[in-house]
């Protein structure tokens, strides 16, 4: 029991700690609500979650995909990390690289199924060519089923290597600048924005009203879980937001699928381009790799690239001869197409490491005030995967509406993509996200990975997130520790 | 406040109610310790009479020269295929910084070493711009790209027996390859393989080094901390099925080709995966059978499951036995034995379904230890 005395006494003590810690912080703390525990959450992959938070914690198949069921991960990984090599070679099974190319292996930009880096810099100068991170092409125009107009000289996608023999298209350079902002409270901070330069382009200059739009291979996981939530719950989203009438309007992309020649509700790419993992992982490999398929039969050699194109004929003839390749006229078999697709619809969400953390819960909270979670939407059931019932019915948290958001001008591309516009970005999944640094041995994020830490991310938002960037820039020390903290449960 | 985190892990690991009637985890993760020593000491051994047997031959090179230098190397590798059951828990072989991409990577790209059937200037040895030294070799492995192996096993094993170009027997390199006059750069193949045998001997005696007894070593934190039963089951539950199962044999029966298969050049990949299944018994028995012929036997991973249930331990114990008797069926070269039609794919496919079930067993046996959610799946 406590005199009135010392009562008085601890009033005071109480007064100056207030004070001393700056009363902001423990009045403002006071204020913002805690978010509670859902249990669910804790394995945001539903049955699937892998409890991994090592370096290989991408890198694992579905928890609850059976002994017998792993055999197609397996060799979909074999095929996924190791390089293809070009042709003709001892190798059979993994040539055909190029003519262009950006990387030989999915690996080379998913490094341990992670995400891409930007290139090292000096002084705000990138010094080596990307390899995590492509420039896409194009120039205005209605691009139909390719959803963008290529370049007429370079194509859909700036290949900054070759086989040899064939010269590579351009380098890419980038250039930072310092962007300095404050928080509320007076806080520094600094974002840095990029300018890219294509140089020492080999077929001549590129048209003049190029649209260049700059892309990082993110995290391979949790992909099937993403392509089995219900296309109503993702429409569902959009109604939502209009209903919220808080300035935020969520669109879906239409996109053509080429595995199921239809138009579907695009889910995958920076500006939700994709439709289905079956179309990505055999437009990436032709794209990126130049490996060819049953459903991209050409390397992307453009008319003015004569080497491009004597190299294609060229392979087309050492395939006619080789015995090996009877099988397949393409470079990549369906059979082997076929299990890099279930690799990496499989590829298993991480458990959270902290959940119930007071601080994360917190930050949680915060997450849902500041309206972060209106787009990077928490929570749904999947519906019915064909094929695969380890990911369907599963209670999942990937923190994505799936939809398309005017994020504003400072990370506009200015390149449409089939309905995203210039200034529109799908929703990034979030889950995951705390392990990048563990995974991949960096933290950075976005689409071009301009951001160096997750913080910097936050800040870069605007257009219909400005309101919800406003209230973290009004956030203190404590609150903004909370909310990365959160972040990095995730 | 040790204490109870102690017991925490104990109550986790489910140990507390038979841990003073029965074996201890401490002593199954001691015993452990002295099981990896002992084999790692064995793969040392070996590959020191490896790295005799190739500096005798680069000294004065004959054909008697090589073939004992062929013989060292399968002779070692027996022994150096068991402790790949102490690998993927970021140990001393596999962690930051760990060898092991250093010493066993595979499959390589011939080419980026020495001159190949079509190819004749290609590689490291023909490049005489190149050093050739332990430090540039290990700065040249993996550069630019996976494939791109300069040092290790299997670098020594192209060395030693060139391309497999024979669909009945290993490759067939000539002595002559390592003769000044008879062959190009043979100088700088002479000292390439003497510089790779010597790194390997080095990279196997600094993981030796981290599990040696009575020292302030990796091993020493090791069997201290209870929680780390978790890695040793892990360990060969993935080794089991991502790696041998999954990685090395159906990626191999999947696409028919000796570019997935892992010792190519010698044709001795029967063997690595016996040395594999082997090393994956002796840790669950805690049995190891040395070179010099004596067995190291101790408190194992076996004793704690069967104090909790000796059905489930006796079960997996014989899945252990089928899967080095299914292995030992499978004859030489292995690159064959893969191709469909071959009458001995049959038992190839038996190996792959032995550790299936086996990988099953595993899981269920940590689930009697405590140890939920056991992913066997990692591959490389």
């Amino acid at each position: 029991m406590i005199r009135p005395s010392h009562k008085a006494q601890l009033l005071a003590l109480l007064a100056t700690l207030l004070i001393s810690t700056g009363g902001a912080t423990l009045a403002s703390l006071a204020q913002s609500t805690s978010a509670a525990f859902d249990p669910a959450e804790a394995l945001p992959g539903g049955d699937t979650t892998i409890p991994d938070d090592g370096v290989n914690a991408f890198s694992m198949p579905a928890a609850n995909l059976s002994v017998d069921r792993q055999t197609p991960f397996f060799i979909g990984n074999s095929f996924f990390k190791k390089n293809w090599v070009e042709s003709p070679a001892s190798t059979t099974g993994r040539d055909g690289l190029g003519p262009h190319f950006i990387t030989r292996s999915c690996a080379g930009c998913h490094a341990l199924d992670g995400r891409g880096a930007p290139p090292k810099t000096r002084n705000g100068q990138s010094i080596e060519q990307p390899v995590g991170l492509l420039l896409r092409l194009s120039i205005p125009g209605d691009g139909g089923k390719d959803g963008i107009v290529a370049e007429p000289t370079y194509g859909g996608q700036l290949d900054n290597f070759a086989v040899t023999g064939v010269r590579p298209e351009a380098k890419v350079s980038i250039r930072y600048k310092e962007v300095r902002g404050r928080f509320a409270d007076g806080t520094p901070y600094s974002l840095r924005a990029p300018t890219y330069r294509i140089t020492q382009p080999a077929y001549g200059p590129l048209h003049p009203q190029v649209q260049v739009s700059p892309r990082v291979g993110p995290q391979v996981i949790g992909l099937g879980l993403l392509e089995a939530i219900r296309e109503e719950d993702i429409l569902a989203n959009a109604t939502r937001q209009e209903a919220e009438a808080q300035g935020i309007s969520g669109r879906p992309n239409r996109v053509w699928d080429t595995p199921s020649q239809q138009w579907m509700l695009g889910r995958f790419g920076w500006k939700a381009n994709v439709a289905t993992i079956a179309h990505q992982t055999a437009a990436a490999f032709n794209g990126d790799i130049g490996i060819t398929s049953s459903l991209f039969h050409n390397e992307e050699c453009m008319p003015s690239q004569a080497d491009c194109i004597a190299r294609q004929r060229q392979e087309a003839e050492w395939r006619a001869k080789s015995k090996a390749r009877e099988a397949s006229p393409h470079d990549i078999d369906d059979r082997t197409l076929a299990n890099v697709v279930f690799y990496t619809r499989t590829l298993a969400v991480p458990a959270r490491r902290n959940p119930q953390d007071a601080t994360v819960l917190r930050g949680k909270g915060l997450f849902n005030d500041a309206g972060c979670a209106s787009c990077h939407t928490p929570k749904y059931v999947t519906g019915d995967l064909a094929g695969l019932p380890e990911l369907s019915k599963q209670t999942i948290f990937p923190y994505t509406d799936l939809l398309l958001h005017d994020m504003g001008e400072g990370l506009a591309d200015g390149r449409p993509d089939f309905q995203a516009d210039g200034r529109e970005w799908r929703t990034p999944p979030l889950w995951g996200l705390g392990l990048v640094p563990t995974v991949n041995s960096h933290s950075f994020f976005l689409h071009d990975g301009r951001a160096r830490n997750l913080m910097e991310a936050v800040l870069w938002h605007g257009g219909e997130a400005e309101a919800s960037k406003q209230k973290v820039l009004k956030f203190d020390k404590a609150e903004r520790a909370a909310l990365i903290k959160f972040l990095e449960s995730l | 406040m040790r204490i109870k985190s102690l017991l925490v892990t104990l109550a986790a690991l489910g140990c507390l109610t038979t841990a003073s009637a029965q074996v201890k985890t401490s002593e199954v993760l001691n015993h452990y310790g002295d099981l990896v020593y002992a084999n790692y000491s064995d793969a040392l051994s070996g590959a020191q009479a490896l790295q005799k047997a190739v500096n005798d031959f680069v000294a004065a090179p004959s054909d008697a020269g090589l073939q004992a230098a062929r013989k060292a190397w399968l002779d070692a590798r027996e022994w150096y295929g068991q402790t790949e059951a102490f690998r993927f828990y970021g140990g001393p072989i596999d962690g930051k910084n760990g060898p092991e991409g250093q010493i066993n990577a595979w499959p390589m790209d011939e080419a980026y070493v020495d001159s190949v059937d079509g190819k004749a200037g290609a590689g490291i040895i023909n490049n005489r711009k190149l050093g050739i030294s332990k430090k540039s070799l290990a700065a040249l492995n993996e550069k630019d790209g996976e494939e791109n192996i300069a040092t290790g096993w299997h670098a020594i094993e192209f060395l030693l027996w060139g391309q497999d170009l024979d669909a009945n027997g290993p490759g067939k390199r000539a002595y002559t390859d390592f003769v000044d006059g008879q062959a190009p750069n043979a100088d700088r193949r002479r000292q390439y393989l003497k510089v790779v045998t010597d790194l390997l001997v080095d990279d196997i005696g600094s993981v030796t080094k981290a599990w040696a007894p009575k020292a302030r070593n990796y091993r020493a934190n090791f069997v201290r901390n209870q929680a780390n039963l978790t890695k040793m089951i892990s360990a060969i539950g993935i080794l089991t099925r991502g790696e041998l199962a999954g990685e090395r044999i159906e990626v191999a029966l999947d696409s028919q080709s000796q570019e997935d298969e892992h010792s190519c050049f010698a044709d001795n990949t029967h063997r690595d995966v016996v040395a594999n299944a082997v090393g994956i018994r002796n840790v669950w028995r805690g049995e190891y059978k040395r070179a010099d012929g004596s067995t190291l036997t101790g408190p194992s991973l076996r004793d704690l499951v069967n104090a909790k249930d000796a059905a489930v331990a006796s079960k997996v114990d014989g899945q252990m036995d089928a899967t080095v008797k299914a292995a030992e069926a499978v004859p030489a070269p292995f690159d064959q034995a893969i191709l469909k039609g071959n009458a001995n794919r049959p038992k190839v496919e038996a190996v792959v379904s032995a550790l299936k079930t086996q990988a099953t067993g595993l899981v269920e046996a940590a689930g009697v230890l405590g140890i939920k959610r056991l992913n066997t799946a990692l591959p490389e």
